[in-house]
């Protein structure tokens, strides 16, 4: 019970009578680095809202510490916030922004300079300190505002897509630094982005939403090795999802081919999602693979070859060191550890994305 | 000369017209004597003392005017701030509606409300309560400078503070600031320029009016407008009025530029 820092007891929240938290449970764990990764309109800002303070759940409590602060205001929460973007107060300078909060506790004049000082080397940015927000760039005025949020030793640092308004080579090495300082602060991180691989990257765990429903938590190697719903599967990677029956223990039959697997403990013909990773797809002469189809599209992704194969009437998407020659016939074969297979979602919630497309 | 230059003739001949001839008529009139002669004498009767009495009472009722605009507006504005986008630009044409209605009728009005047998009174009389005798007194003068002005301060500071964005509200709740603080420490300073624009667009009309003091003054308390009014008017001395009419122009024009200076002082010291 005590490294739970935070505990989400029973969430809900709707706007205009649409749900947009629904029942939502989580702890939080003194020191991690927790995401909340979800496509757009998922309720993940509604979340870190509702553990800010700016927002109050309708039914639900809000645990810090095994206290109940449901109903205190932000200003009195030990939690710090980095927002999206031009949250800097633009008529300050940005030591001016950072000594914001110290001043209000009325610190002294010492401790507010010496923090100023730490918090900027911290986020390298040492000699921007007499500048004014409006003469930085995106990805200085962020680290600005992860210095003036940390100068307060918040007991979680709450950040809302913070990167979301950078170009991805920046965003790519702020990605690096903040996990670098996180390490150096030791302060718990909760993190929202809609990029999964910014995700991945980042944190301890993953709870990926959608709908204001917790789908899956865990690991970034849970999340992305054993996906279970197909709306998981779908949202991290580029995975094949394709309807399958099992005939028994170990054997799906895939577009009319039986294919041994891993897996157990599914019902005698059973209906299930198929999931299989791009990169995990060998292409083989045709007549030796699993299934059968012809090379429609092949694309150089520097890296790799993005090979599609359409057998049937579905295309499989191929990740190989190899070229194909579009046209050809081939055959697909997999390793039946690689194959996951995964119960059809009980609620519409976890078919959003599929109907989306 | 090119096309561009040739545009801007019809702007600058009304400019001729209606700025820099009739300035020049001014100051023309307030630098000389009745037959012609240069004399600084029309400027310095400001220091008569009924002119400097009036002089001092249209400062105090433009200052008056300026911070009861000021106080009233922020509320009511950052009241319509939290409203839904809809709902504040119906809140917003209810404040500019008064705007649209002829000056002398609103003032009018008010002396009907405020006049000893008046509307205010016979509420009050109806609640069992003692009469008010406001017509006639500086009250009235002030209420009427305020109701007219009103509009001038809402809008500006309203841009101003529609404009602040609401993530930098939040930072500063975020960071441990009460309403009161985020107000003064964020929310005022951000919204500097609306706030000066309204002390400029208030203060100038109200230190120079003379309809409202005319109707809700009852003729005795006179504003510095008044009398400029009556030398024109009544006594027929234009040299007088004009010279008048310069000293309040520059007068005014002093104040703004003091208001206006100190706001870019004020920026480059700390807010603290
Ligand atoms: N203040 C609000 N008023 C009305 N609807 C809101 C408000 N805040 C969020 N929503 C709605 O709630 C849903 C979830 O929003 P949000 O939590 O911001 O999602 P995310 O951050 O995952 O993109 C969206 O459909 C959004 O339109
Ligand atoms: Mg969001």
């Amino acid at each position: 019970m005590n490294d739970v820092i935070l505990q989400l007891d029973s969430i809900s929240k709707s706007f205009d009578g649409k749900m947009v938290i629904d029942n939502l449970d989580l702890e939080i764990k003194r020191n991690e680095f927790v995401t909340l990764l979800g496509p757009s309109g998922c309720g993940k800002s509604t979340t870190l809202r509702i553990i800010g303070g700016f927002a109050k759940p309708d039914t639900g409590r809000v645990l810090f510490n095994g206290k109940d602060i449901t109903n205190l205001s932000p200003d009195k929460r030990n939690i710090n916030t980095v927002f999206q973007k031009y949250s800097l107060f633009p008529h300050m300078t940005v030591e001016e922004n950072i000594a914001f909060g110290l001043k209000l506790k009325h610190k002294s004049a010492q401790y507010i300079k010496d923090k100023i000082a730490y918090a900027l080397k911290l986020v390298n940015m040492d000699h921007y300190g007499k500048r004014r927000p409006e003469s930085l760039s995106g990805g200085q005025q962020q680290r600005v505002a992860i210095a003036r949020a940390i100068v307060n030793e918040p007991d979680i640092l709450l950040l809302d897509e913070p990167l979301g308004a950078l170009d991805l080579k920046l965003r790519h090495s702020m990605q690096r630094e903040l996990i670098k300082i996180k390490q150096e602060v030791g302060i718990t991180f909760v993190y929202v982005t809609h990029d999964q691989e910014e995700a991945l990257t980042m944190s301890d765990r993953i709870v990926v939403m959608n709908k204001g429903i917790i789908q899956q938590m865990g690991t970034s190697k849970s999340i992305y090795d054993e996906p279970q719903n197909a709306f998981v599967a779908d949202f991290i990677g580029d995975s094949n999802i394709i309807d399958g029956v099992m005939v028994m223990d170990r054997l799906v039959e895939i577009q009319g081919t039986r294919i041994p697997c891993v897996d157990e403990g599914f019902g005698t013909n059973e209906l299930v999602d198929v999931v299989i990773r791009p990169e995990d797809l060998k292409i083989v002469d045709a007549e030796k693979g699993y299934l059968k189809g012809m090379v429609v599209s092949i694309i150089f992704k520097g890296a790799y070859y993005e090979i599609k194969v359409r057998v049937q009437d579905y295309e499989w998407s191929i990740q190989s060191v190899n070229p194909a020659t579009i046209g050809a016939t081939v055959g697909l074969t997999i390793l039946p550890e690689n194959i996951q297979i995964m119960h059809k979602p009980l609620s519409v919630d976890a078919e959003v994305v599929k109907e989306d497309e | 000369m090119n096309k561009r230059t040739w545009l801007s003739f019809p702007y600058v001949l009304w400019i001729i017209g209606f700025t820099v001839i009739p300035l020049i008529v001014i100051f023309r009139y307030a630098f000389t004597t009745g037959d012609g002669g240069f004399t600084l004498e029309n400027i310095l009767t400001i220091f008569d003392p009924i002119h400097f009495k009036a002089l001092v009472f249209s400062l105090e009722i433009a200052v008056g005017c300026t911070l009861i605009c000021i106080i009233l507006s922020y509320p009511l504005v950052l009241a319509m701030r939290r409203l839904k986008m809809g709902k504040s630009g119906v809140a917003l044409f209810i404040i500019i509606l008064p705007m649209w209605m002829n000056s002398i009728l609103r003032i009018m009005a008010w002396q009907m409300i405020l006049s000893p047998n008046g509307i205010l009174n016979l509420i009050l009389e109806k609640l069992g309560m003692k009469p008010l005798s406001i017509a006639n007194t500086a009250t009235a003068i002030m209420i009427g400078v305020v109701y007219d002005y009103l509009p001038y301060m809402i809008l500006p500071v309203y841009n101003a503070v529609a404009e602040i964005n609401e993530d930098i509200i939040e930072a500063a709740k975020d960071l441990g600031a009460g309403s009161i603080t985020t107000f003064f420490k964020v929310i005022l300073p951000l919204s500097m320029p609306g706030l000066l624009s309204g002390i400029v667009m208030v203060f100038v009309p109200s230190m120079t009016s003379f309809v409202v003091s005319d109707v809700l003054g009852g003729g005795k308390l006179q504003l510095v407008g008044n009398i400029i009014e009556q030398e024109f008017t009544k006594s027929a001395n234009w040299n007088l009025g004009s010279g008048l009419s310069v000293f309040l122009m520059v007068f005014v024009m002093i104040s703004m530029a003091f208001t206006l200076k100190n706001d870019v002082d004020g920026k480059e010291s700390t807010v603290w």
